[in-house]
Parts: structure tokens; sequence; C-alpha cells
């Protein structure tokens, strides 16, 4: 790509005030992508698989820009449904390709797993997250559901570098056939003896409790443990290490931020003079207004959406916490208007 | 004494209460639009991006071989016709946020930029808010003859209007300059309501816009075309200059033509809602011609729908031409619409006219409607 690189450097003095990526992405959509806040990356669906429970992998192929990903970490991927963008993040699956695991629920995910051919040019964001392996301590996965999916990402990648070291996974599904890479991981449990595989299935045995843990996993406090899953789980795993002192042992992962509330107003966004009613957050409110809103994780983690506030105050959905002076820098992601509020943007 | 719309003998047989029943009519249709737009307007202007690059691209690679006197001829025309297509249906309704219900930051008003002389960020303020707000109203509509021109009986006539015409030919050729010059509004420095510094630092962001599309069209280009250097970049200029007449007669055709009314900033002074889509509905004036001929205007030749919604995607303005055609017959409100030629001879004509000193005679007297009001 050396020469495409230097080209698409280079070449804006012929294309002004276009970018040479306008014209090369007409020879390959690929060609295009990751220079300034106006080029975004984009991928190709390479392939579609389906998998347990109502969800699909895709592999996609990176174009110009991808900076490349850690087994574990998420991306985001932006959808066109109905001519308008759509924005969600998913957790990356495999160590060597761009791979996403997507459960068929939800507007974006339906669209991606049911009705996203082979040859679908997608957005990209580049790849983020801190969910990723360190090595040291045993380790406990605790997944359930999709949350398996950044814990598969993780495993994929140790495998590549030899035999698995001591890694218990205690993952909750519906019922075996529910268990998305249900297969894979019991072949890696086969195969790897440290890495023990415990499956746990709702449907027959009810939803894990906190006070199973010291039997299903008796040395769960030695080891450093990541959490995936629906946001009952996270809580309940955050006060159970909490309690215990060890919260410094926890990754957690998720994949929306966890709501106590947020309030309502009228929002307004100063660089387009777009206005919105909204008690949703400030980005969807933004998003649906057609306004042109940074963002990332998209669940109060990366940043990537802070925006300044002109005027007004906003909540914080995840604590209720109402804040802000005109210039402070907040995240549209977690943040709903208290009132009526003005965005810079 | 107040009115919702501006006093005007074409309003006179109607009410208050008409004016604003008019204004819920077109908001009920915009409203329809808003919640039609979809995938295939997506792919609309999708496929007009994709014209554009290609006929640009096309014309590039034809052009550098231009020596070659076919070549410098199809390739002027491709990149006129990419020109065109740029600044009428991609610039300038991109930037008028048209597409931005698509949330992609490469076709959206706040990251859109044009090849064209004036920087989209001061068009957005000259243009989408001064000229659309403030339409044909006489010293608050800047576009009412660009400071050079007088279009109306009520702009106070100067000798060197005697040479108007010829003024206007040239406007015409170097229209995109024209415009972003008259956008820095040098006047105000000879006025003294600007200082010479801040003068120059509006010119000196101009230069910095103009500078690299100069660089592009009369140096880059045709120093890549070798033996064809000079042929290629008098394809260019005349490529440019086609651009700039083409833009300039489509502009001058949608508020100057005859039977198109101006204002003054009283009669508009208590506007209400309806009353500003009514003064647009008598400020503004169409086109007629084929499906071409409407996208090489930038649907422009729909400017009477484009004055009353001037962010709805500018595919859907013919389909709405003929609800909006309905309402004015219903409310006996005249709607302007003629070919090309026809209605640019009018403007001439009137160009011709306003180039001797005359007092206002043809703007109208204004009729109060306060009698059928009170009834
Ligand atoms: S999008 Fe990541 S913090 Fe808001």
């Amino acid at each position: 790509m050396g020469l495409l690189d230097t080209l698409v450097r280079r070449g804006s003095a012929l294309t002004t005030p276009f970018l040479p990526d306008d014209y090369l992405s007409m020879v390959n959509p690929l060609w295009s992508g990751g220079r300034g806040p106006t080029r975004e990356l984009r991928a190709r669906v390479e392939a579609v698989s389906r998998e347990a429970a109502g969800s699909a992998t895709l592999v996609l192929k990176p174009g110009l820009g991808w900076d490349g990903h850690l087994p574990g970490q998420y991306v985001g991927v932006g959808v066109e449904i109905g001519g308008v963008r759509h924005w969600r993040t998913y957790s990356l699956t495999s160590p060597d390709r761009v791979t996403i695991t997507v459960k068929g629920l939800g507007l974006v995910s339906n669209q991606l797993v049911r009705r996203t051919p082979v040859g679908t040019v997608l957005r990209l964001r580049p790849a983020a997250g801190d969910f990723v392996w360190r090595s040291g301590r045993p380790a406990l996965f605790l997944t359930a559901g999709s949350g398996v999916t950044p814990a598969m990402g993780m495993l994929r990648g140790l495998v590549r570098r030899g035999p698995l070291p001591d890694i218990t996974h205690l993952h909750s599904a519906l019922a075996r056939d529910e268990v998305i890479f249900g297969p894979e991981l019991r072949r890696l449990h086969a195969t790897y003896p440290p890495y023990r595989l415990v499956e746990r299935h709702t449907a027959a045995d009810g939803l894990l409790t906190m006070s199973e843990l010291d039997a299903l996993v008796p040395d769960w406090r030695e080891r450093e443990t990541w959490v995936c899953g629906p946001a009952g789980l996270l809580e309940a795993v955050s006060d159970h290490w909490t309690s215990a002192g060890l919260s410094e042992r926890l990754h957690v992962e998720r994949f929306t931020p966890l709501v106590v509330g947020g309030g309502s107003g009228l929002v307004s966004f100063a660089r387009t003079g777009a206005q919105a009613q909204a008690d949703s957050t400030l980005l969807e409110a933004g998003e649906s207004a057609g306004v042109l809103m940074p963002s990332g994780c998209r669940m109060g983690i990366c940043f990537g959406c802070v925006v300044p506030l002109l005027q007004g105050q906003v909540r914080d959905v995840r604590t209720g916490d109402v804040h802000g002076e005109p210039g402070d820098l907040v995240q549209t992601c977690i943040s709903s208007p208290e009132g009526d509020c003005a965005l810079d943007v | 004494m107040t009115s919702a719309a501006p006093a005007h003998p074409s309003l006179a047989h109607l009410s208050d209460a008409d004016i604003e029943q008019i204004g819920v009519e077109l908001d009920a249709l915009r409203d329809e639009v808003l919640a039609s737009r979809g995938e295939a307007d997506a792919a609309y202007i999708r496929k007009v991006i994709k014209t554009h690059r290609q006929l640009e691209s096309g014309a590039r690679a034809t052009l550098l071989v231009s020596l070659f006197p076919p070549a410098w001829l199809a390739g002027t025309a491709m990149l006129a016709t990419a020109k065109v297509l740029e600044n009428m249906e991609l610039g300038h309704n991109i930037l008028h946020g048209q597409w931005d219900w698509m949330r992609d930051p490469e076709v959206h008003s706040t990251t859109w930029d044009w090849d064209h002389a004036t920087p989209a960020e001061d068009w957005k303020h000259s243009h989408n808010y001064l000229h659309h707000t403030y339409t044909n109203i006489i010293g608050k509509d800047r576009d009412l003859g660009y400071s050079v021109l007088r279009l109306s009986e009520d702009q106070e006539w100067k000798p060197y209007h005697l040479a108007q015409l010829g003024i206007n030919a040239g406007l015409s050729l170097f229209f995109e300059y024209g415009v972003a010059l008259y956008d820095i509004e040098l006047e105000k420095v000879l006025h003294r309501e600007m200082s010479v510094r801040a003068a120059a630092g509006r010119l000196g962001k101009l230069w910095k816009k103009v500078r690299p599309q100069l660089v592009k069209d009369y140096v880059m280009w045709p120093l890549l075309s070798g033996p064809s250097a000079v042929t290629t970049l008098g394809a260019n200029l005349t490529a440019n200059l086609a651009r700039n007449v083409w833009t300039h007669t489509v502009i001058f055709c949608g508020h100057f033509p005859d039977g198109v009314a101006q204002f003054s900033e009283e009669q508009t002074e208590n506007e209400t809602r309806g009353g500003w889509y009514v003064r647009q509905l008598l400020g503004s004036a169409n086109l007629e011609g084929s499906e071409l001929f409407h996208v090489m205007t930038g649907r422009l030749s729909y400017q009477i729908e484009h004055h009353l919604f001037p962010d709805l995607p500018s595919n859907r303005y013919g389909e709405i031409s003929p609800r909006v055609q309905e309402i004015c017959e219903r409310y006996g409100l005249p709607y302007t619409t003629g070919p090309l030629a026809k209605q640019y001879l009018t403007v001439l004509r009137r160009i011709a006219r306003l180039s001797l000193p005359s007092g206002p005679s043809d703007v109208p007297v204004p009729v109060r409607r306060t009698a059928k009001k009170a009834a």
C-alpha cells in the first residue's frame, strides 16, 4: 500500500477541495479512510457465517487507515439503514482478522445479521478498549450470552501463541445449543486442560448467583477476572468483588451504559442550528436531529464523544448526577439534558 | 397596525387567517417529505457524487492530451459539466443541510467543501442565513444586485449604473469571485463600518480558499499535461468561465425576472411564519425544462420550492411542485415560471431599464388589508 498511501497524502493538490480518497474509492471502496474527521474508515464484508442463538459472525476486510487491534478490544461499526447511518460497538473476536460476532437483537444488529450480504461496505471506528489479556495470575472469565465475544477474542489470541494458560471460564447461556462458539469452547476445554470451561444453562438451572461462586470456582479470589454480559451480571459481579476488596482484579466490559435515569429538555446544537426535544442521551438526540456527533464506545468509557457545553446542565444517566458549566466538556453518550441546554457541535 | 404578511397588491384579497392557513398547509407538505426521506434519496445523492467524480476524472484524463482538438473539446465539456454539478446539485444543496439527516460526515453541511471561491463557512452565513431569511427585501438581501447592479427602482441610481449591462456580463464571467468578494463587504470599509485590517483579514481567508483551486487548475494539471500544458490551461479556464456564466444565469432567473416581487423593510416588519412563506412564494421564480436541465441547475429551477423549504433534499422539489402550484391557485397567488431564455431576457430587460435613472414606479404601493380583517 506504499504507493497508494503516498498518492493519498500528496495528491490533494490535484483534487482540492476533495481528497484523493474520494476518487480512488471509485476504483476500490476500501481505498479511502481514516484521514481527518470527514473520511471514515471503511470495511467490506468478506464472509458471513451463522452462529448459535440467532447470531452471525462477519469477517471484515478493513480499508486504508486501519491500525489493527488487540484481542478483546471492541470496534465501532457504522451501518446504513433507510439512508441513515447508525453506530454500534462490537467485540472483535479474532486476533488477526477483523471479525465481529453479532446477536440479531435490535435495529442495527438485526441488519448486520440478516440483511448484510457479502460485499457490503460498512464504516469502522478504530479499535479501542482495555479489556485485553494481561498475563501473570491465573484467570477467570465470567461471561453470559453474547458477552462471550471479547473472551473468545482473547482465547483465540492466546491459542495462537501456544497452549492455553490457567483460565477458568464460567459461561451462562439459555441452553447448551444456545452457547455462541459452544463447539469451539468445548474443544479448547478438551485440548488444553489448564483452560476449564464451566457452562451454566440458565433455562434449566436458573441465573447464576454470586453465592454459588465458591462452589463453582473455589479459587476465584486468586484469579484476575474479566466479566462481560448483561447489566445485571455486571452489577452483581462488581458488587461482589468490591465487597471482597478485590475490585483491582476485576475487568468489566459493558455493551451499554448502566442507566439509573435521565432528564429531559430542549437541546440546541449551535453549529448547525438544529434543535431536539429529548429525554434520551445527548448523543442519540443529536444523531436523530442529523447532527454529526462524535462518538466511540457509546457507553461512557472512551471519551470519544465529548462536546463542549455552551449553556444549561446535563445529567449523567449512570449516576443521576446533574452537572455542567458553560465550556465543560460533556460525554454525550451518557448524559441527558437537565432542562434546556446547548452544545457546541 | 400589524399584518402577518408583507403588504402587497398580490395579497390584497387575503386575510391574515388565510396567510396563516397557507403556512399550515405548507408546513404539512414539508412534514410529509421529511417523514418519507430514506434509502432512495440517499442513493440519489450518492449517484450524483459518483457522477461528478467520474466526469471530473474523465475530464482531467482526457485533457492530458488536450493538444488534440477533439480531446480538448470533450475534456472541457466534461469538466464544465462536472463543475456545474459540483457547485449546484452538490455544494449548494449539501451546504444547505439537505442531506444532514443521513449522518454521513462525507455528505454533511458541516464538513463539505466545494470548488468555489467562497469559503463554505462564509457561504452558509451570507446565503443560507441572510439571503434565505431576507429574500428580496431591499436593503437587507444583498443578493439583490450583489452591490453592483441596480435591480429595483427603489435602489438609488448612480451614474455607473449606465454601464450595468456590461457590468452584468463581467459579473457573469467571474461570478464565483464576484460572489466571494461581495461577501467580504468591502464597501463597508469606504463607509468606515469595517477597519482596513478586518477587510485584509477577510481577503486573506478568501485567498487561502482560492489559491489551492487556482494552483490545481492553472498549475498542477497543465504541468502534468506536458506538451499539452497550454491547451489544458485554456480548457480549465474555459470550463471555469462556462460554469460561472451558467450559475449566474440560473441564479439571476431565480429572483429577478418579471413578475417577481421585491419588498421594503417596513412591508415585512411584522411578518409571521405564514407571511414569510408567502414572501418566498412572491419573491422567487422557477424555470421549466427537462429532468437533466433541473439537475444541471441544482434544482434552482424549482427556486420557489427551494425557497419555501431550503433544507428538503433537492431531488424532492419536483414532486412537490404541483402541490405548491395547487395551493397558489387556490389562494389566488402568482406562481412565476418560464423557460430559461425567456426568463433571462426579462432579467436583461430589467437591468437595461434600471441602468437609467427612474423613480420608484413598479414597486407596489402598500395596500392595507385591515378592512377585511376587521370585518
Ligand atoms: S462514546 Fe465513548 S465515552 Fe461516549
